[in-house]
């Protein structure tokens, strides 16, 4: 596939200001954006590809998408390759327009050099700039001096997710057990003793209702991937796994109408399920993200292995342990029990996806003629706002 | 009874677009943005309607009047535990903030609460929560 003739330039708009003393950077981001959708006669709501490079604020594309209130994004690219980004960007648009990833391809820069402005790269500390006044992220005056960590604002989802639906922590640390029972079989994994229940419920309490064994470990660590085209996959002498399908999504504040029972993996689970032609009963095993127990019970409701509500009932009892339950998860022990190097969890997500897919799992957690896998992960905070990936694969027999 | 939740604050990062929202709260006002065009408050305040996408956004003074939807007691903090917590405004929009003044076992998800500008360290003060 190429992108010839597959994409087509239809909005343009240079800012007019040179010299910007009463406007934010975001703000700028918005006014340039707005310009180039007029120009090409579309609107905020028909964008559902958002590009941008380090001189956005904030968190990745999230805090851009989250200022400016796109509803419908499901494709995201920040790559960063300074002055030349936008250029490359709108390589990877016309990439992403040529795979169907997206329709409308929106590509932002803004900055304040002459004020005081944030510097690309510098953004994410939101700190003041100039005198006295930040330029970084929009949301950091609002946020980030609460104390929000991952621990809080995930415990929030949990707690919220107990008073609508009336999931308990006894079924919460179902998903820790599960995780534990794999991992001893993992000779590297960070901790390898099987935990209990009730060794998980009655484990300090963190931030309520989240306890020590509802949390990922912190480990040190690394991982990669190697992606190829189906000729060279032939050309190799290893079994091959092919991407099915693939799914994205950012979940944002929304302007303060936050619901915080649910996560982005309601919009990139079902593009990936439609991609791959598959549907969640056909998945024989599962990486979940887990940097809290709370956050593999939400994705997997919204991933739609089990109904919105009933997670609790759906983890319960064993049924995430491979050759007990009916959806092995993590069976390399994932981030509760074996790794969660360097506070990134989703590269070691499709690590064991792979392994189960080419029968390289450890034998006793190895599910038996594993032909299709997903690895699913959200990135940032379910409680505040973050980025929802799922990739579906399978073995080629 | 446990003793009431407090937390020091430390100051807010404020921009060009922030700067009325905290110099007002100097002046003990509470200020949320609404739309003029779509008519919808939103939150954390921006010059841009996050829905409508207009820029007719006016700064409002709030009661600051709400109830908890959310919140968690982070218990590993040297100043001792504290509630982080989103409270939904009267006017709609769900706010991130602390809860301060209760204790720990009576903070509860539908408790009413109403805004209290606490002092920052060096910085404006800022908006916190407490049982209305």
């Amino acid at each position: 596939m190429s992108i010839k003739g597959k994409a087509y330039l239809m909005g343009a708009y240079e800012h007019p200001t040179r010299d910007a003393p009463d406007k934010t950077t975001a703000q700028l981001h918005a006014e340039s954006a707005r310009g180039a959708l007029e120009d090409a006669g579309l609107g905020f709501d028909d964008v559902d590809g958002y590009f941008c490079a380090g001189d956005a604020p904030g968190f990745g594309a999230m805090s851009m998408i989250d200022y400016m209130g796109l509803k419908n994004v499901r494709h995201m690219d920040t790559t960063e390759t300074g002055g030349s980004s936008y250029i490359l960007h709108v390589a990877h648009a016309a990439q992403a327009i040529a795979a169907g990833k997206c329709q409308v391809a929106l590509i932002t820069l803004a900055g304040r050099p002459r004020n005081g402005g944030n510097r690309p790269g510098a953004s994410m500390a939101g700190g003041p700039r100039g005198p006295g006044l930040s330029d970084g992220a929009p949301e950091a005056g609002f946020e980030s001096i609460y104390g929000g960590s991952t621990h809080n604002t995930y415990g929030m989802c949990a707690m919220r997710h107990m008073y609508e639906y009336g999931t308990t922590s006894e079924q919460l640390a179902w998903i820790k057990v599960a995780a534990s029972h794999h991992a001893q079989w993992n000779e590297h994994a960070f901790l390898k003793n099987v935990v209990t229940v009730e060794e998980v419920v009655s484990s300090r309490m963190i931030s309520d209702p989240l306890h020590l064994l509802d949390c990922c470990v912190v480990t040190d660590g690394g991982g990669a991937l190697i992606v190829t085209s189906p000729e060279i996959a032939k050309s190799l002498n290893r079994p091959k796994v092919r991407v099915l399908g693939a799914g994205e999504a950012p979940k944002v504040q929304q302007g303060g109408k936050l619901d915080l029972t649910y996560s982005g993996a309601v919009w990139s689970g079902p593009r990936a399920f439609e991609e791959a032609g598959v549907t969640p009963a056909d998945i024989k095993y599962a990486s979940i993200y887990d940097s809290f127990t709370i956050t593999v019970l939400m994705q997997l409701e919204d991933l739609g292995f089990c109904k919105k509500g009933e997670g609790g009932k759906f983890v319960a009892d064993g049924n995430l342990i491979s050759g007990v339950g009916k959806l092995p998860f993590n069976t390399d022990g994932g981030g509760l029990c074996n790794n969660h190097p360097t506070n990134r969890g989703g590269i070691t997500k499709v690590i064991e996806a792979v392994r189960q897919l080419r029968g390289e799992a450890h034998p006793k957690v190895q599910v038996p003629n594993c032909d299709l896998a997903i690895a699913h992960g959200t990135g940032g905070s379910l409680g505040v706002r973050h980025g929802s990936a799922t990739v579906i694969m399978e073995r080629e027999a | 009874m446990s003793e009431l939740m407090t937390r020091p604050v430390p100051a807010p990062a404020v921009t060009l677009e922030s700067k009325p929202f905290f110099d007002a709260a100097e002046q003990g006002k509470f200020l949320i943005k609404r739309c003029t065009a779509c008519k919808e408050a939103h939150w954390y305040p921006r010059t841009i309607c996050p829905f409508c996408h207009s820029d007719q956004t006016v700064w409002e003074e709030s009661p600051g009047e709400g109830v908890v939807y959310s919140f968690s007691i982070m218990r590993k903090s040297p100043s001792g535990p504290y509630a982080l917590a989103y409270v939904t405004l009267a006017e709609g929009p769900n706010v991130l903030t602390n809860v301060v003044d209760v204790a720990p076992e009576d903070l509860k998800i539908g408790m009413a609460v109403k805004v209290k500008l606490q002092p920052t360290e060096g910085g404006p003060p800022v908006p916190v929560f407490v049982p209305a």
